[in-house]
């Protein structure tokens, strides 16, 4: 049973965000004007470029796919407590161990059995980088933040190791690859659209991790822990097991990005894969307040602004840089705004009756 | 590369040199995390003030060279970078003392905004070569060239060498770095000494900033001594790992810094002597280094020593 005092937070945590959004647009706009460039032009194509017409939210959907899966790679362990931004070193080792997989089996298996194993070696790939992260952080105490961090690093010099030696495919020379997956294993598209089968699976991967946060005890051990860990030992969690589990499903879900990137997109690894979708997560991550739901719906508006980088570069001539100058922005002002939660007396009870009892009713 | 002629000498030499040329950034932005983190604030940000500073300081050496000079724009390329680190850290300190606010998410975005704000800026500044740091040579006493080329020593460094025992000493025996000790280890007690925390941490992190900047000037200006867009190789992020392992000792912060300069060389060293198979691997050692000590000298059960107590507290 939803109270009113429960409507008034979530309209809270529904308006918070949204006006941070609509302030770091203003700032963005005195930015580019500063810059020398009219901001209604500069929104008008970053809407005209995100969702303004079916083929612009098309390219949309595409980059919000990897998107929705790589900020769950910091929205999971976040109801830990973590703070994990190694979503790009997921992502790409994920990509790496699709193409290796998926190169083994191509040719001599069926389609479908060639996409499974692409898939189940992206989810195994990145779990183990993350879950290693976890287990670091359980065993050694190492800092979760700044392990994931270089790991990052060394998943981007482990690529571009394997595809300049080990897997390089002779015939790429400027830039090299892996050799390309066959043309029929690569992943399909969504019927009637060109958007590939990846944005299902970051749908899905989206819901399964809400109701696994939301509804299951597990999910409820997870919070428990991230709210008193001292508390949650005591009542003999297993905190070990649920960082290091925690951390394997979101590595999964970033290495399933990069399989999508891999099988759907590029078709074979290669510095491409290091596209940023891993950083751009982490914002997605923040804005949505680390609620996988929301995180779906931003991952949408995030892309959108992604794709719009093209278009400021051509029609304004502004650096593609922007978009990154953007991205600082909404970050920040989300940051800030995390602060003003409780601050508002709208969304407050007026009496103080209802709210005692929709904590018992809770 | 010339190396080449000294045969496996070349690579005892190119890490000596890389740890010459090298260490600088290092040192610049640990030392700035440092006094950062004894005040028991984390800037993970220092890597796009490094960015920040390193577009900073090439683009106004290069505007002013026609007024002021090439000996003098450089300098000043190296104040404003300063300067240009001053905001930013204004920003992440103003920004991670608002109430419920995480300064890690902080520092991850002032990455993103301050990285963006550089590549944004730094476009036009990409081709036109700026004029570059004066450096002094150490290898008079070598007839080889490689040798006198690899001693080259810039003056930043120096700089930066006198200033790690300067901000130990600052630590140890003076009125202001006991209150900043007092506000990372313990907020209640710098309070009640009539401490304004908030003050206090505000100073550290701008000034901070001020030298992580600087070590960006470094980058851009002597060593690689250009400005793109690929210049930083996570020097700043690096950094803040540094430091945990310096355990917040500015002096300890110097010898970290060289080793790290020298990991870094490791792969361009090995390259000039004809192994090439493993350049990325190699090239990623700084990494590697950073992370299997983090994982040799953290330990579950006890804090570290020297850590500021405050620090990642919520408070």
């Amino acid at each position: 049973m939803l109270s009113s005092s429960q409507w008034r937070r979530t309209a809270e945590a529904i308006c918070i965000p949204i006006g941070a959004l609509i302030f770091s647009l203003i700032l963005f706009g005195l930015f580019c004007a500063a810059a020398g460039a009219n901001p209604f032009a500069v929104y008008a194509a970053i809407h005209k470029a995100a969702f303004g017409s079916w083929s612009a939210f098309q390219d949309t959907l595409i980059r919000a796919a990897p998107l929705m899966l790589t900020s769950l790679c910091t929205a999971l362990p976040a109801q830990l407590g973590l703070v994990i931004i190694g979503n790009e070193g997921a992502l790409v080792i994920g990509g790496v161990a699709a193409i290796a997989a998926g190169l083994a089996v191509a040719g001599s298996a069926p389609t479908m059995v060639v996409q499974s194993v692409m898939a189940i070696a992206g989810l195994v790939a990145g779990g183990v980088w993350i879950g290693t992260v976890g287990a670091l952080r359980h065993y050694r105490a190492v800092n979760e933040t700044i392990s994931s961090l270089l790991m990052n690093y060394i998943a981007i010099a482990l690529l571009n190791h394997l595809v300049g030696g080990p897997m390089r495919d002779p015939s790429s020379l400027n830039k090299p690859s892996s050799y390309p997956i066959p043309e029929i294993d690569k992943l399909g598209m969504l019927p009637f659209t060109r958007v590939h089968y990846g944005l299902l699976y970051g749908i899905i991967a989206c819901v399964i991790a809400y109701f696994l946060i939301q509804r299951t005890t597990f999910g409820f051990a997870a919070r428990t822990a991230g709210g008193n860990v001292k508390a949650a030992r005591i009542a003999g969690l297993p905190v070990g097991k649920l960082t290091i589990a925690i951390c394997f499903l979101a590595g999964s879900c970033a290495g399933l990005a990069g399989m999508v990137e891999v099988a759907a997109v590029h078709g074979r690894a290669n510095e491409s894969l290091n596209a940023n979708y891993g950083y751009a997560g982490i914002l997605v991550a923040f804005i949505a307040r680390y609620n996988p739901i929301a995180a779906s719906i931003v991952a949408v508006l995030l892309g959108g602004i992604l794709a719009s980088g093209g278009i400021l570069q051509r029609r304004l001539g502004l650096p593609d840089a922007t978009v990154y100058v953007f991205q600082g922005l909404v970050f920040l002002v989300v940051l800030y705004s995390e602060s003003l939660y409780g601050r508002f007396a709208v969304f407050k009870e007026r009496d103080s009756a209802p709210m005692a009892s929709s904590a018992i009713v809770e | 590369m010339a190396t080449e002629a000294l045969g496996w000498w070349g690579v005892p030499l190119g890490i000596m040199a890389g740890i010459l040329r090298g260490s600088a950034p290092f040192l610049f932005v640990s030392l700035g995390e440092c006094l950062t983190e004894k005040s028991g604030k984390i800037n993970l940000g220092l890597e796009g003030t490094l960015l920040m500073g390193a577009m900073s300081a090439y683009g106004v050496s290069y505007l002013s060279e026609k007024t002021v000079g090439a000996a003098i724009a450089p300098w000043l390329g190296v104040l404003v970078a300063g300067c240009a680190g001053m905001v930013l850290g204004f920003i992440h300190a103003w920004l991670s003392q608002q109430p419920k606010v995480n300064d890690v998410a902080v520092g991850i975005a002032m990455i993103i905004f301050g990285s963006g704000v550089a590549f944004f800026l730094g476009k036009p500044f990409i081709q036109p070569p700026a004029p570059q740091l004066p450096a002094f040579s150490l290898g008079w006493w070598s007839s080889i060239s490689q040798v006198q080329s690899a001693l080259q020593v810039s003056p930043l460094f120096l700089i930066g060498l006198a200033i790690a025992p300067l901000m130990a000493w600052f630590f140890r025996s003076t009125r202001w770095g006991l209150f900043i000790r007092a506000v990372g280890d313990s907020p209640d007690a710098a309070l009640a000494m009539g401490v304004s925390v908030k003050k206090v941490r505000m100073l550290c992190i701008i000034v901070g900033s001020f030298l992580a900047g600087i070590g960006g000037a470094y980058l851009s200006l002597y060593y690689p001594g250009s400005w793109s867009e690929r210049i930083s190789s996570g020097q700043g992020l690096m950094a803040v790992a540094l430091v945990i392992f310096a355990r917040w000792n500015p002096i300890q912060c110097l010898w970290a810094s060289m080793l790290f300069g020298g990991a870094q060389s490791l792969g361009p060293a090995l390259q000039a002597v004809g192994i090439e198979g493993g350049y990325y691997l190699f090239n990623a050692s700084p990494y590697i280094l950073t992370l299997l000590i983090m994982i040799i000298t953290c330990s579950p059960k006890k804090t570290l020593s020297g850590a500021p107590g405050a620090l990642g507290t919520m408070t």
